[in-house]
């Protein structure tokens, strides 16, 4: 009997895999197909046994090409027939894609996330498992603490760090070395070190996540900073809303007592330095250092007039320094690599990398450490990836509630601590709070205001009285009785609070008010003038919606979502807003299908 | 630690460790456990993991480490093979913790839709 000879073989997998996905019906369509445009004496159809693929089944594959063919669904089969077998044209889209090799893989510093990132402070942060020191110490960790107290002396250590230009990433933005230089000057029987891990400022979360992902850095930092100084005891006073920050810290501190890293006679050094954590009850002002101290002194947390600084009378009368999170992560490198390297970096009176933490209206929401002296720009458009739904930038808001609001007039403003100060805001801890055209200035005023009067703690007049009237002003304005003259009145107020408060919450209260005013007065002057909020946010003042009853179709889909029932049937097939019960929520603009809501 | 050198011999033995926990050919599958990947179900992925490892009998070592600053992509997951660079996937479901298991972890073919980047040794 002589064999028939076809042109094709079309293989079909009926292993277990291939037949529960599918791989039986598309014989069977394939039988049908063939039958139908009589091929069956030109194409033979051969099962086959497990490919070992079954991930990507059902399989075919076929000859003589070798087309692999996966993921087929019966529907695909007429298409394989008229245009494979027939016609010879291969059909790419049901074709096996190879998996993607390592390769072909972007490296993290490919991304554009991480492409103008230079890590320093976050180096370890997210690469080393934060409950091991051996982790740690493999990644050159503690050998910056050996160095410093077996072959440096304290001073000059602190001439490292004031040679490196490094000032406090805290906020203040003061020299560290010379801080460490006036602590180390104050002659005393007993000094501490005090780490600020107070992180209160709304979108700032940088503190938190370098002591959950590298806790060892900080107390390295902290260990070099109390031999140069000369203290025996440290304070990491952090906020009790930060319970994995703690848990880890405290695991990381208990490790380190074991290998001798804090403890007596720390590297033979005869240097003796323990560590104790305080958690803060979450009081916004207990950041302020002196107010910090009277909380872990066991007093209210309200803040003292200054002078005396810390360096000279701190921590129960003695002289202490204090410095931030962010500012300690980076003494480790400092010493490891020189001053020289760390002042190579960043800009003239700001050197080295700051963490921002990129939050809002924003598509790569997330904590970004960049050279001081890159722009707003490149953070917001390129790290960042410009903002959600690609909407129209407004403004960033830098520094927390102490801080300002920056126009586009000033994105390619190259960031450090005194470009920011000039246009009115500040680096603050370093929050970044990023607005769109929806966002309305007036409201964003309010916002930070109501934060820092609700955590005026209430001891200088100034700030207690002076920001409640402000916010009174504030809110008048967005309920849409403003009156003329409320925005000289808001500058005149925040003036007299910025010049006349005891300490830094009250003097930097009014700036997201004072810099909404200074690049915003126009939204401000729609509210009082013409009654309207221009961004449509303060709901006093939006204008009600419409239906477009030419374009609705009717579908009634803006009834339901309509908190206060104000959309009825109208007389053809469309519906109809009532503008009196509209509260001018835009629940139904989101909902329409088909665009017919308009505001106005 | 009484001295500079003793650290340093102690960093050259976990430097060792380390790589002996590469020579015996183990996988490494991090997750990143910092506030925000946990916000976003880290404690989940881990959960998914463990059951997994648990289910296929697997040698597999589990760590941990902190925020990296993809916090838009938690959770996020690390897989490094013996040998190979390190692998991150991110915005991540217990269900692709499965796939990710079953193609790169068992078979070492990248999960591509997943991947977000290659962390070079």
């Amino acid at each position: 009997m002589k064999d028939t000879i076809y042109r094709s073989h079309v293989l079909i997998c009926t292993g277990t895999g291939c037949v529960s996905s599918g791989s039986k019906e598309i014989k069977h369509e394939l039988q049908d197909q063939l039958a139908e445009k009589d091929l069956l004496n030109e194409i033979k159809i051969v099962e086959t046994g497990c490919h070992g693929f079954c991930e990507k089944g059902p399989i075919m594959v076929i000859y003589p090409e070798g087309v692999f063919y996966c993921q087929i669904k019966e529907e695909d089969v007429a298409e394989i027939v008229d245009e494979h077998l027939l016609k010879g044209r291969i059909v790419d889209r049901l074709l096996f894609k190879e998996p993607m090799t390592e390769e072909s893989i972007p490296s993290y510093k490919d991304i554009d996330f991480y492409k103008k990132q230079h890590r320093i402070a976050l180096a370890n942060c997210g690469k080393i498992n934060p409950e091991s020191i051996e982790e740690y110490i493999a990644n050159n960790g503690y050998e910056a603490a050996g160095r410093a107290l077996t072959e440096m002396s304290p001073q000059k250590i602190i001439e490292e760090v004031k040679n490196s230009g490094l000032r406090g990433r805290g906020g203040g933005g003061f020299p560290t070395g010379l801080k460490w230089q006036f602590a180390s000057d104050n002659e005393s029987d007993k000094k501490y070190v005090i780490c600020n891990a107070d992180e209160g400022d709304p979108g700032a979360f940088m503190d938190r996540s370098i002591l959950e992902g590298d806790p060892h850095r900080i107390i390295e930092g902290m260990l070099i900073s109390g031999y140069a100084i000369g203290a025996d005891e440290g304070y990491v006073y952090v906020r009790a809303e930060y319970p994995l920050a703690i848990e880890r810290l405290e695991k990381a501190i208990n490790e380190a007592e074991e290998l001798g890293l804090l403890g007596e006679d720390i590297f033979g050094s005869g240097f003796n330095f323990k560590l104790h954590i305080k958690k803060g009850a979450g009081a916004f002002v207990c950041g302020e250092e002196t107010a910090l101290m009277a909380s872990i002194e066991g007093r209210r947390g309200m803040p003292n007039p200054r002078p005396p600084y810390p360096a000279e009378k701190g921590l129960w009368g003695k002289p202490t320094n204090i410095n931030n999170v962010e500012t300690y992560a980076n003494i480790p490198y400092i010493i490891n690599e020189g001053s020289e390297v760390f002042s190579s970096i960043g800009t003239e009176n700001s050197k080295g990398t700051k963490v921002f933490a990129l939050t809002g209206k924003i598509k790569n929401t997330g904590l970004v450490e960049v050279p001081m002296g890159t722009t707003l720009r490149e953070v917001v458009f390129e790290i960042g990836g410009g903002l959600t739904e690609d909407k129209k930038y407004k403004a960033i808001q830098t520094g927390g509630p102490s801080g300002g609001c920056i126009p586009e007039e000033y994105l390619d403003l190259p960031i450090d601590y005194d470009s920011l100060v000039d246009v009115g805001a500040m680096m603050g801890s370093g929050g970044m709070v990023v607005m769109d055209e929806s966002t309305c200035m007036v409201d964003v005023a309010r916002f930070f205001l109501s934060f820092t009067q609700n955590e005026s703690c209430g001891k200088c007049t100034p700030c207690r009285e002076g920001t409640k009237r402000m916010l009174e002003i504030l809110n008048r304005i967005c309920d849409g009785e403003g009156k003329e003259g409320d925005i000289k009145l808001l500058l005149e107020l925040g003036e007299h609070i910025k010049a006349t408060s005891l300490c830094g919450l009250g003097q930097t209260a009014p700036n997201p008010v004072l810099s909404t005013i200074k690049y915003f007065r126009n939204e401000y002057e729609a509210h009082i003038n013409d009654n309207k909020c221009p961004a449509g946010v303060c709901q006093e003042l939006a204008a009600g919606y419409t239906i477009n009853e030419n374009t609705c179709v009717g579908c009634g889909q803006c009834v339901k979502v309509c908190p206060v029932d104000a959309i009825t049937k109208g007389d053809g097939n469309y519906y109809v807003i009532d503008s009196e019960v509209c509260i001018s929520c835009g629940a139904c603009e989101k909902k329409c299908p088909v665009d017919a809501i308009s505001q106005g | 630690m009484k001295s500079l050198e003793e650290l340093r011999e102690l960093r050259e033995k976990v430097e060792k460790d380390m790589e002996m926990r590469k020579e015996i050919n183990k996988p490494k599958i991090i997750i990143g456990m910092g506030t925000c990947g946990i916000a976003a179900g880290a404690r989940e992925i881990l959960k998914a993991v463990m059951e997994e490892i648990d289910k296929r009998d697997l040698d597999v070592e589990v760590t941990q480490t902190g925020c990296i600053g993809m916090c838009e992509k938690e959770p996020l997951m690390d897989v490094k093979l013996p040998g190979k660079d390190r692998i991150t996937y991110g915005n991540l479901t217990k269900e692709d913790v499965k796939r990710i298991i079953v193609n790169h972890v068992i078979n070492g073919n990248v999960v591509d839709e997943l991947v977000i980047a290659r962390l070079e040794e």
